[in-house]
């Protein structure tokens, strides 16, 4: 760690609404947005659950551990989370090596670690340890990055992600993908560099289709056309357009969703629990909800934009930008507008380890703003 | 020189550099927002009317139809593959509560293999929430055992299936192959939606090759269902529902039963090879010449294919799998045996082709071989001394020392050449996975296969071992029974085939598949075809012939050639006897052969692991299976 002779001096912190009680960090815009959301969530979840008791209790115990979580996080300061990012990274590399080993053995694709008491997925690790590492690789170094910088945070994300990718888990691969992205777009490189790295993409996709086999094209074409798998993929669509359509502009009332009762939405109380909502409680229902998001992105950002680090910024800014493209890959599948990936709606979907990892989330943002310093005089 | 700069950090600078990110992400949210918006009113207040009446009118469910999978006939008419009734325990995931618990007590009333939790809690995850997935097959009284319990199993049901079924078992495992459960891997590579509502699919062998049209496609019907979600069986309205129109919904259907296909196999000759072979490890091809139909295809040990169809526990899979006598590996595609003496009338027919040797010229065969110069000793495979040996008798009693040295006139280049157009040493194309290539040797080859200098060098010697089917040759038993077809065909070719014919699922219509030539070898003349024919006559036929005592009194006439391959190196100055030689060391017996020698009908080939020589362990294999074609024919020995 290099910070030269600059020394760092802990202040209480200003501005911003974060708190401590008792020594305790706790963000009180970010803690209520949080609790609002999810309890939002909750009741969608109840009636996708068809008021299941058993199945939603489950979902309150996996939230009540991401507050956990949250609370934790909150706690750390920042320069311990820099400290331990390389750590966190290595060991989310070293699992997945671990999986994929096992999953040779197994002779099947792999995704979970079986520890015994908890089935691990440590993709779920990575989600948050590549955009840490990518932050942690530029804290010390001036920014823009240059190119040779770059590269090596590509490589920090796209490593992981290709192995995630092998598993395969191409949603999940995306969304490390997406982080990291997120955090070196954040990291300041220049605009001539992004337009020409899209130009390159855009190159090689004729080139990789050439490489790919007919199943494969096949499977392109039912993500860009999902409609010609009405069995799957196109069923859903369809289906969820229906329930979002036919919520209108109050929604049929709690518990009263047709579509959703009477189980034509798939997958209702996990990926396309959005529809769930706009069919039950219509479009000023979704409207609040994607309020309630806009704000929970809106503190992140204002953190991001208050730290004084270059880490805790690019940290802070990629959580809450890759929070809002969770949010809006999900909406946008569900309503139509993007290809079907399995990405589930944050803090309102059924299941998921995401849940925890989110919150962890959540309280490194409630930690960056609450131990913020100052430079000493 | 041009002054380095160092760049330092500009704090200042760069919080501004962020800043602008941020602000830049931010209006890019503000759209991408607005966008969702936009797409939410146009859903919930432009279309409104339109996707409310959809939501009322929609009372109907999509449920897929599985494809009846197509029948495998051998080419008599006989089923070898069909499909029975059974009862399978089914789980839709979204309706079941607790997985793992639901899967523990169903492993609780033995209704689903303990060892098999993990691998169906993934396969259940893996699938979309609302699809069937099996958990086991159910045996009558299991069933019974499930149906008085089904209203402790939401989600959980028993379903009536049709299961595959081989009514041969292990006798025609290894040419037809098995289906199982669809795994993950399996999912990569299918349409899933035409796989719906199947439960299994074409693991190895035809079941594997000819998946596409054994499977047929999906059909769907739609459900009506009412207010609390269950289905209604009234056949009125299932007719309604079928007929009517539904927006985004594919129209019911029909499932499209897969083809039915036809097989060159002849169960009658399978079960003879099979029988024959008895418990050894071997295997046995056996090839139509004038069109590369297979006609049997068995490798010993063999397993029932019927243990993969009805799912077999994970134990009972690894114990077949570490068998030491690998009842799972196909030895007729898969198994390379150094094919001995075999190769010796394909030699003799390029040596006349080449005049490298009259035919008639006598050599004197003393019992062992010397290179000049050289005090290595090539001995004679089995000991004993041939004394005055022509080309003729040097096939018929297989002597070792003669062939020695023609390899030696021929070279390694010819001889290689003489093996490799008869499709030793590459993989024949049939129409089933798991081929291997084997090697023909040469001088190229060593020169590629080996990494340090001095075993790149190809010796003499090589070119000996080489001319009596030894050393690093290595050839499958399908290999030598194409050979074989087209040594008996006078070097017309075929690509062996197990299809030779399909039936439309449908419309029943038969499609019969043309033989598909390989290029014919050309260049021996009529005499010296018939030449090397009369030796291989001469093998079974002359008193003295290898092979004669076991094909002694046979209504038609054999061409064969016996080999004997090592396993097991003896040194220099000892002698090979059997008995002192551990099992897993002794010998490979094979041999080569077609019937009626003037106009041949069947070629084959037999390998016997470590069974001693050809003549004693591989040829009896062949006079059986000789029998029962013949037999099965009504042969009657032509008058000459």
């Amino acid at each position: 760690m290099s910070l030269g002779s600059l020394e760092w001096g802990r202040v209480s912190p200003a501005g911003g609404k974060a708190l401590r009680f008792g020594g305790l960090v706790i963000d009180m815009p970010l803690l209520v947005l949080l609790l609002a959301t999810a309890s939002v969530g909750f009741v969608v979840l109840y009636s996708a659950l068809g008021a299941n008791t058993g199945l939603f209790l489950r979902q309150g115990v996996r939230f009540a551990f991401g507050m956990a979580a949250f609370f934790v996080f909150s706690q750390v300061p920042p320069r311990y989370l820099r400290i331990w990012t390389p750590w966190a990274f290595f060991l989310g590399v070293a699992l997945l090596i671990a999986v994929a080993i096992e999953g040779e053995i197994a002779k099947g694709g792999q995704r979970w670690l079986d520890l015994g008491v908890i089935t691990f997925q440590p993709s779920e690790l990575l989600k948050l340890a590549a955009p840490m590492m990518v932050a942690w690789f530029m804290h010390d170094r001036p920014l823009p990055p240059t190119f040779l910088q770059v590269v090596t945070m590509t490589l920090i994300v796209m490593v992981p992600a290709a192995m995630i990718a092998e598993q395969p888990d191409l949603g999940t691969a995306m969304l490390v993908i997406a982080a990291g992205g997120l955090a070196i777009l954040l990291a300041g490189i220049s605009v001539r560099v992004i337009l020409a790295s899209t130009l390159l993409a855009a190159g090689a996709v004729p080139v990789l289709w050439h490489y790919m086999r007919d199943y494969q094209r096949a499977r392109v074409f039912m993500f860009l056309n999902p409609e010609s798998d009405p069995l799957g993929a196109g069923y859903n669509t369809i289906q969820a357009k229906i329930a979002i359509g036919s919520g209108g502009l109050f929604g049929k009332g709690f518990m009263n969703g047709t579509q959703a009762h009477l189980e034509f939405l798939p997958e209702r109380s996990t990926d396309f629990i959005f529809a769930v909502m706009g069919e039950e409680f219509g479009l000023l229902g979704l409207l609040l909800l994607l309020v309630l998001y806009l704000a929970l992105v809106g503190r992140g950002l204002w953190i991001a934009s208050q730290a004084q680090d270059t880490f805790t910024r690019l940290l802070a800014g990629t959580l809450s930008l890759t929070f809002f493209f969770y949010v809006f890959v999900n909406a946008g599948m569900v309503s139509g507008i993007l290809p079907i990936v399995g990405v589930p709606l944050p803090l309102v979907s059924a299941g998921g380890t995401s849940m925890v990892t989110l919150l962890a989330g959540f309280g490194m943002l409630a930690a960056i703003g609450g131990h913020r310093k100052l430079l000493a005089p | 020189m041009p002054l380095r700069t160092t760049r330092l950090k500009d704090h200042w600078q760069e919080q501004q550099l962020f800043l602008t990110r941020v602000i830049a992400a931010a209006v890019i949210i503000v759209l991408l927002s607005g966008l969702l918006v936009a797409r939410l009113v146009v859903l919930q207040v432009v279309e409104y009317e339109r996707f409310s009446e959809l939501s009322q009118g929609n009372r109907f469910r999509l449920e897929p139809l599985p494809p009846t999978r197509g029948l495998v006939y051998d080419r008599n008419g006989v089923v070898i593959a069909d499909n029975l009734p059974s009862w399978e325990l089914v789980a839709i995931a979204e309706e079941v509560g607790n997985l793992d618990a639901t899967l523990k007590q169903l492993e609780a009333l033995g209704l689903v293999d303990p060892s098999e939790h993990k691998s169906l809690r993934d396969l259940m995850r893996s699938h979309r929430g609302f699809e069937r997935v099996k958990l086991s097959n159910l045996t009558e009284e299991q069933a019974a055992t499930f149906a008085v319990r089904r209203h402790r199993f939401p989600g959980v049901d028993i379903q009536e299936a049709l299961s595959r079924h081989y009514p041969f078992g292990e006798a025609s495992a290894h040419a037809i192959g098995y289906v199982g459960s669809i795994s993950l891997q399996d999912l990569e590579r299918i349409d899933r939606s035409d796989y719906a509502s199947t439960s299994h699919i074409g693991k190895t062998g035809i079941e594997r090759s000819y998946e596409n049209a054994l499977h047929g496609h999906v059909g769907y019907r739609h459900q009506v269902v009412n207010a609390q979600g269950r289905v209604l069986f009234d056949p009125s309205v299932q007719n309604q529902a079928d007929e009517a129109e539904i927006a985004g919904m594919p129209k019911a259907k029909q499932p499209v039963p897969g083809n039915n296909i036809v097989l060159s196999i002849d169960m009658r000759l399978q079960l003879a090879a099979q029988a024959a072979l008895g418990e050894v490890r071997g295997a046995v091809v056996a090839i139509d010449p004038r069109n590369g139909d297979v006609l049997a295809l068995v490798s010993t040990p063999a397993f029932d294919p019927n243990r993969f169809a009805e799912g077999m526990s994970r134990q009972d899979y690894v114990a077949l799998n570490t068998d030491p006598d690998r009842p799972l590996f196909n030895r007729a595609l898969a198994g390379t045996y150094p094919p001995g003496s075999t190769v010796k009338p394909f030699i003799a027919l390029a040596a006349l082709e080449h005049e490298t040797i009259a035919p008639e010229k006598e050599m004197y065969c003393p019992g062992e071989y010397h290179l000049p110069g050289q005090t290595h000793k090539y001995r004679e495979g089995r000991g004993g001394v041939h004394g005055n040996t022509n080309l003729h008798e040097a096939i018929v009693r297989s002597c070792d020392v003669y062939f020695y040295q023609l390899a030696i006139d021929v070279g390694i280049n010819d001889l290689s050449a003489a093996l490799k157009r008869f499709g030793l040493g590459a993989t024949t194309g049939l129409d089933i996975n798991g081929e291997q290539s084997g090697v023909i040797p040469s001088v190229e080859w060593k020169r590629k296969q080996f990494q340090r200098r001095e075993d790149q060098i190809w010796f003499p010697g090589d070119t000996i071992n080489a001319g009596v089917g030894q050393g690093y040759v290595l050839v499958t038993p399908l290999q030598l029974a194409s050979a074989g077809a087209g040594m008996a065909a006078r070097g017309k070719r075929f690509t062996p085939r197990l299809l030779i014919g399909t039936e439309d699922g449908v419309t029943r219509e038969m499609t019969w598949a043309e033989p598909v030539p390989r290029p014919t070898v050309v260049g021996p003349t009529d005499e010296e075809w018939t030449f090397v024919h009369d030796a291989m006559v001469g093998v079974t036929a002359d008193p003295r012939g290898t092979a004669h005592t076991p094909m002694k009194g046979t209504e038609y006439k054999v061409a064969g050639k016996t080999g004997t391959s090592q396993v097991f190196t003896v040194g220099q100055d000892e002698k090979y006897r059997e008995a002192d030689v551990e099992e897993r060391l002794r010998d490979n017996g094979l041999f080569v052969a077609f019937a009626p020698a003037e106009d041949p009908r069947i070629a084959l080939a037999v390998v016997v692991e470590n069974g001693g020589g050809g003549a004693r362990a591989a040829a009896p294999v062949a006079r059986k299976v000789f029998d029962a074609y013949f037999k099965a024919e009504g042969y009657v020995a032509r008058e000459p």
